[in-house]
């Protein structure tokens, strides 16, 4: 179980207002477990039951969806989502030279975030702007034509 | 119902419009193979095994999920077909555990018997496989995620039939396996411990957990005394395990192996299962007459059931009856009465059962359920696990003669062993029941309403005191789920209410004979095996559980009278809340 978890009496007044208002919409779940996670920003087993329970499906069944959709996280996130594209057009222009330097910047594989919960890396597949390859997101936030030296200026914004 | 007119392999064939292909294929005399589809439990049509051609179509067409189309022409066994089957075996083969020799599914495993069919090469793709870590965690079954060709239909019985849904397919692709919330193993969840799971594997990734090495054990200890119980539904499968056809009652031969085994006493707990509607039906008399009871009263004799209702309603524990199941009383009772009467030591003394059950392994380690302060029961085995064993021993049944259990005290009526079908418990208890307001037996016992395969069956007793005593019996937990919303609800209009946790009752339990997809898909094995249980009713000279004469001297002289405190002390137990569970 997670036992990092703990939610605030707004997170848990949003979610029931996510419940309330999917009350009668049939087949809701996967929208349920989406706004479930823009709240929390990943979906704890407390979370997945209180699903369960407000859509009327096995807990096992909403499990089974978070792990089939890379989408859903099921390890609370670090404050800055970090994206380095290994779509094709990306990685012959040296994103895989990138994600090595972030890695040991950060001390974490893709998918895992730091200790002090500020960093979560990513390795993605083609996010659709190959014209600026190689590219690295954070939190949304797209910086393009990279070589590794850029990384040092990046961060910094970042307070890293 | 529309008709469609349509050929399988150039025979016609018409059928309803909606029916699946593999059914109408069924209808031409032409089977088509499965690995996944179960009928009645499942048509995911993830296996790919019934893949037929279909002309005009431009790919394979799935037959347990497609339905037919007026003019269609199948062909179900052409050289594109066959060579799709082997490739979609050989590719489940390069992903799968092939420790085949010794795996408990060996010559019953439905992969295999394709993969000889075939002609498959096991090892023509060699790369990744997948390795799981056995989950073991419980008392009563082995999941081996090695062997899982996720076919799902361990998923849909949990789900659909049961509505525990413990188990779900969790990842995706390569990586997708059967598995629990967060990786979580069995013990964790909401299992009920039903085993259902178990039966309808076509590999060896379910298996009972083996005790048959403890039995063995115990009998080759000279000072040990090894009492060995045998339930209702046991004799109507074991025979299955030995070359018997479906709905064989081997009770005499079953007796004689057990002896054979070297048990030092061969008993029944179809006596039990008397006692249990001496102590039951009082119960619910004892409830009907006082305004303030709880009801409708609910059986207590099936332990899948019993953690069913605990995991999930915990707050209507009330409702069930107080009674141990026949198993416990069996063990209780020898240990107890028993062993004073002949001067043995319960701590050297050994209780054995034989079930259709794997939740009764749970059910022997429950607390207070020790009435002589050792366990009740000490080891319990599946029909499986005996079949097993006695193959071990060298001992056939086919080849053995019959023989009788034990007297005095392992004797049961013919009502007992209705106990091993759906509606047996109330058939049983209503006989009694009648008996002991009316002060006279029924001029017929046959109760046909509570008989049959149908998920909710009701009926109604008019007594001479003018009682009108409502009852409903239901099998499978999904039916229970809804029996029991009624009850949370305040809708219920029943007195008394038999639940079975299996589909069919114990003959259908987790511990049974596992029969293949192709004869379950064709014939309902319930009713074959019920069928026997009646046969056995029928022509009985005992037919009445308050006429088991063992009755009598156990109440003369042990415990009085029904639910006296003796009776509650050692029959009788508490159920409670079980809330550590991911549900």
């Amino acid at each position: 179980m997670s036992n990092q978890f703990k939610d605030t009496p707004e997170q848990k007044k949003q979610l029931d207002e996510v419940f309330e208002g999917l009350k009668n919409v049939p087949g809701s779940l996967m929208k349920a477990m989406q706004k479930a996670q823009d709240i929390y920003g990943y979906l704890p087993i407390e979370i997945m039951q209180r699903i369960a329970e407000a859509c009327k499906v096995p807990v096992e069944e909403v499990y089974g969806i978070a792990t089939f959709y890379a989408q859903f996280n099921l390890e609370p996130m670090g404050k800055y989502k970090i994206g380095i594209c290994l779509g094709t057009a990306c990685y012959v222009k040296g994103s895989g030279v990138l994600l090595d330097r972030v890695k040991e910047r950060l001390h974490i594989e893709p998918g895992r975030t730091t200790e002090d919960m500020m960093f979560t890396l990513e390795a993605t597949r083609c996010i659709g702007c190959c014209g600026l390859a190689p590219v690295l997101t954070v939190n949304g936030d797209v910086y393009g034509n990279l070589v590794p030296e850029d990384l040092d200026r990046i961060f910094a914004q970042y307070n890293a | 119902m529309k008709q469609v007119n349509l050929k399988i392999n150039g025979i016609p064939v018409t059928v309803d419009a909606g029916t699946r292909i593999l059914d109408a294929a069924k209808k031409a005399g032409v089977n088509i193979p499965t690995l996944c589809y179960l009928k009645d439990v499942t048509n995911d049509g993830s296996c790919r095994m019934c893949v037929v051609e279909v002309t005009g179509a431009k790919n394979l067409v799935t037959s347990c999920f497609a339905t037919v189309k007026e003019g269609m022409e199948v062909f179900t066994n052409t050289p594109k077909v066959l060579a799709s089957r082997k490739t979609t075996l050989e590719l489940i083969l390069s992903n799968h555990d092939q420790n085949c020799l010794s795996c408990v599914r060996s010559t019953n495993c439905e992969l295999q018997k394709l993969a000889v069919e075939y002609g498959c090469d096991s090892y023509k793709y060699k790369g990744e496989k997948n390795q799981y870590p056995l989950d073991d965690s419980n008392p009563y079954l082995i999941r081996d995620n090695n062997k899982c060709i996720l076919c799902r239909r361990c998923v849909a019985v949990c789900n659909k039939i049961q509505t525990v849904s413990a188990i779900g397919p969790n990842f995706r692709g390569f990586k997708t396996e059967i598995g629990s919330v967060f990786g979580h193993n069995l013990d964790a969840t909401g299992c009920v411990a039903c085993g259902q799971c178990i039966k309808v594997c076509p590999v060896g990734a379910l298996y009972e957990k083996d005790d048959t090495a403890r039995v063995m054990e115990a009998i080759l200890d000279p000072e040990k005394f090894v009492i060995v119980g045998t339930a209702p539904a046991v004799r109507v499968g074991l025979g299955e395990e030995f070359g018997y056809p479906i709905g064989s009652d081997v009770q005499g031969k079953m007796v004689t192996s057990l002896r054979r085994l070297g048990f030092d006493k061969v008993f029944d707990v179809n006596m039990t299962a008397d006692l249990t509607i001496m102590e039951e039906g009082t119960e619910l008399l004892s409830r009907l007459d006082d305004k303030n009871a709880t009801l409708p009263m609910i059986t207590s004799c099936s332990p899948g059931w019993i953690n069913f209702i605990e995991t999930y309603y915990p707050d209507l524990v009330g409702h069930l009856s107080s009674c141990k199941s026949p198993q416990q009383m069996f063990g209780a009772v020898m240990k107890t009465y028993y062993a004073e009467k002949f001067g043995i030591d319960p701590a050297k003394m050994v209780v054995v059962t034989v079930m259709p059950c794997t939740a009764k392994k749970t059910e022997v380690l429950r607390d207070h359920h020790k009435a002589s302060g050792y366990p009740d029961v000490d080891i319990t085995i599946t029909t499986r696990e005996l079949a097993r064993l006695l193959k071990r021993q060298s001992i056939n049944l086919a080849t053995l003669e019959e023989s009788d259990f034990d007297d005095p005290i392992g004797k049961g009526s013919s009502a007992g062993n209705l106990f091993g079908t759906t509606g047996g418990v109330m058939e049983a208890a209503l006989r009694t029941v009648a008996y002991v307001v009316n002060g006279k037996n029924l001029d017929k016992l046959d109760f046909k309403a509570v008989r049959g395969m149908k998920g909710i069956k009701e009926a109604k007793v008019k007594l001479d005191n003018g009682v009108e005593v409502k009852v409903a019996v239901v099998h499978s937990l999904a039916n229970a789920r809804k029996i029991m919303e009624d009850i949370k609800a305040g809708k219920s209009k029943y007195h008394f209410i038999e639940v079975m946790a299996c589909p069919g009752g114990c003959i259908n339990g987790g511990g049974q004979p596992i029969v293949s997809s192709e004869i379950l898909n064709n014939v309902d094995v319930r009713e074959l095996r019920a069928k026997a249980v009646y046969a056995r009713d029928k022509k009985a000279p005992l037919r009445l559980s308050h006429e088991n004469p063992i009755m009598k001297t156990l109440y003369d002289e042990y415990f009085g009278k029904p639910n006296s405190h003796k009776a509650h002390e050692i029959l009788h137990t508490t159920y409670k809340a079980q809330d550590a569970k991911i549900k």
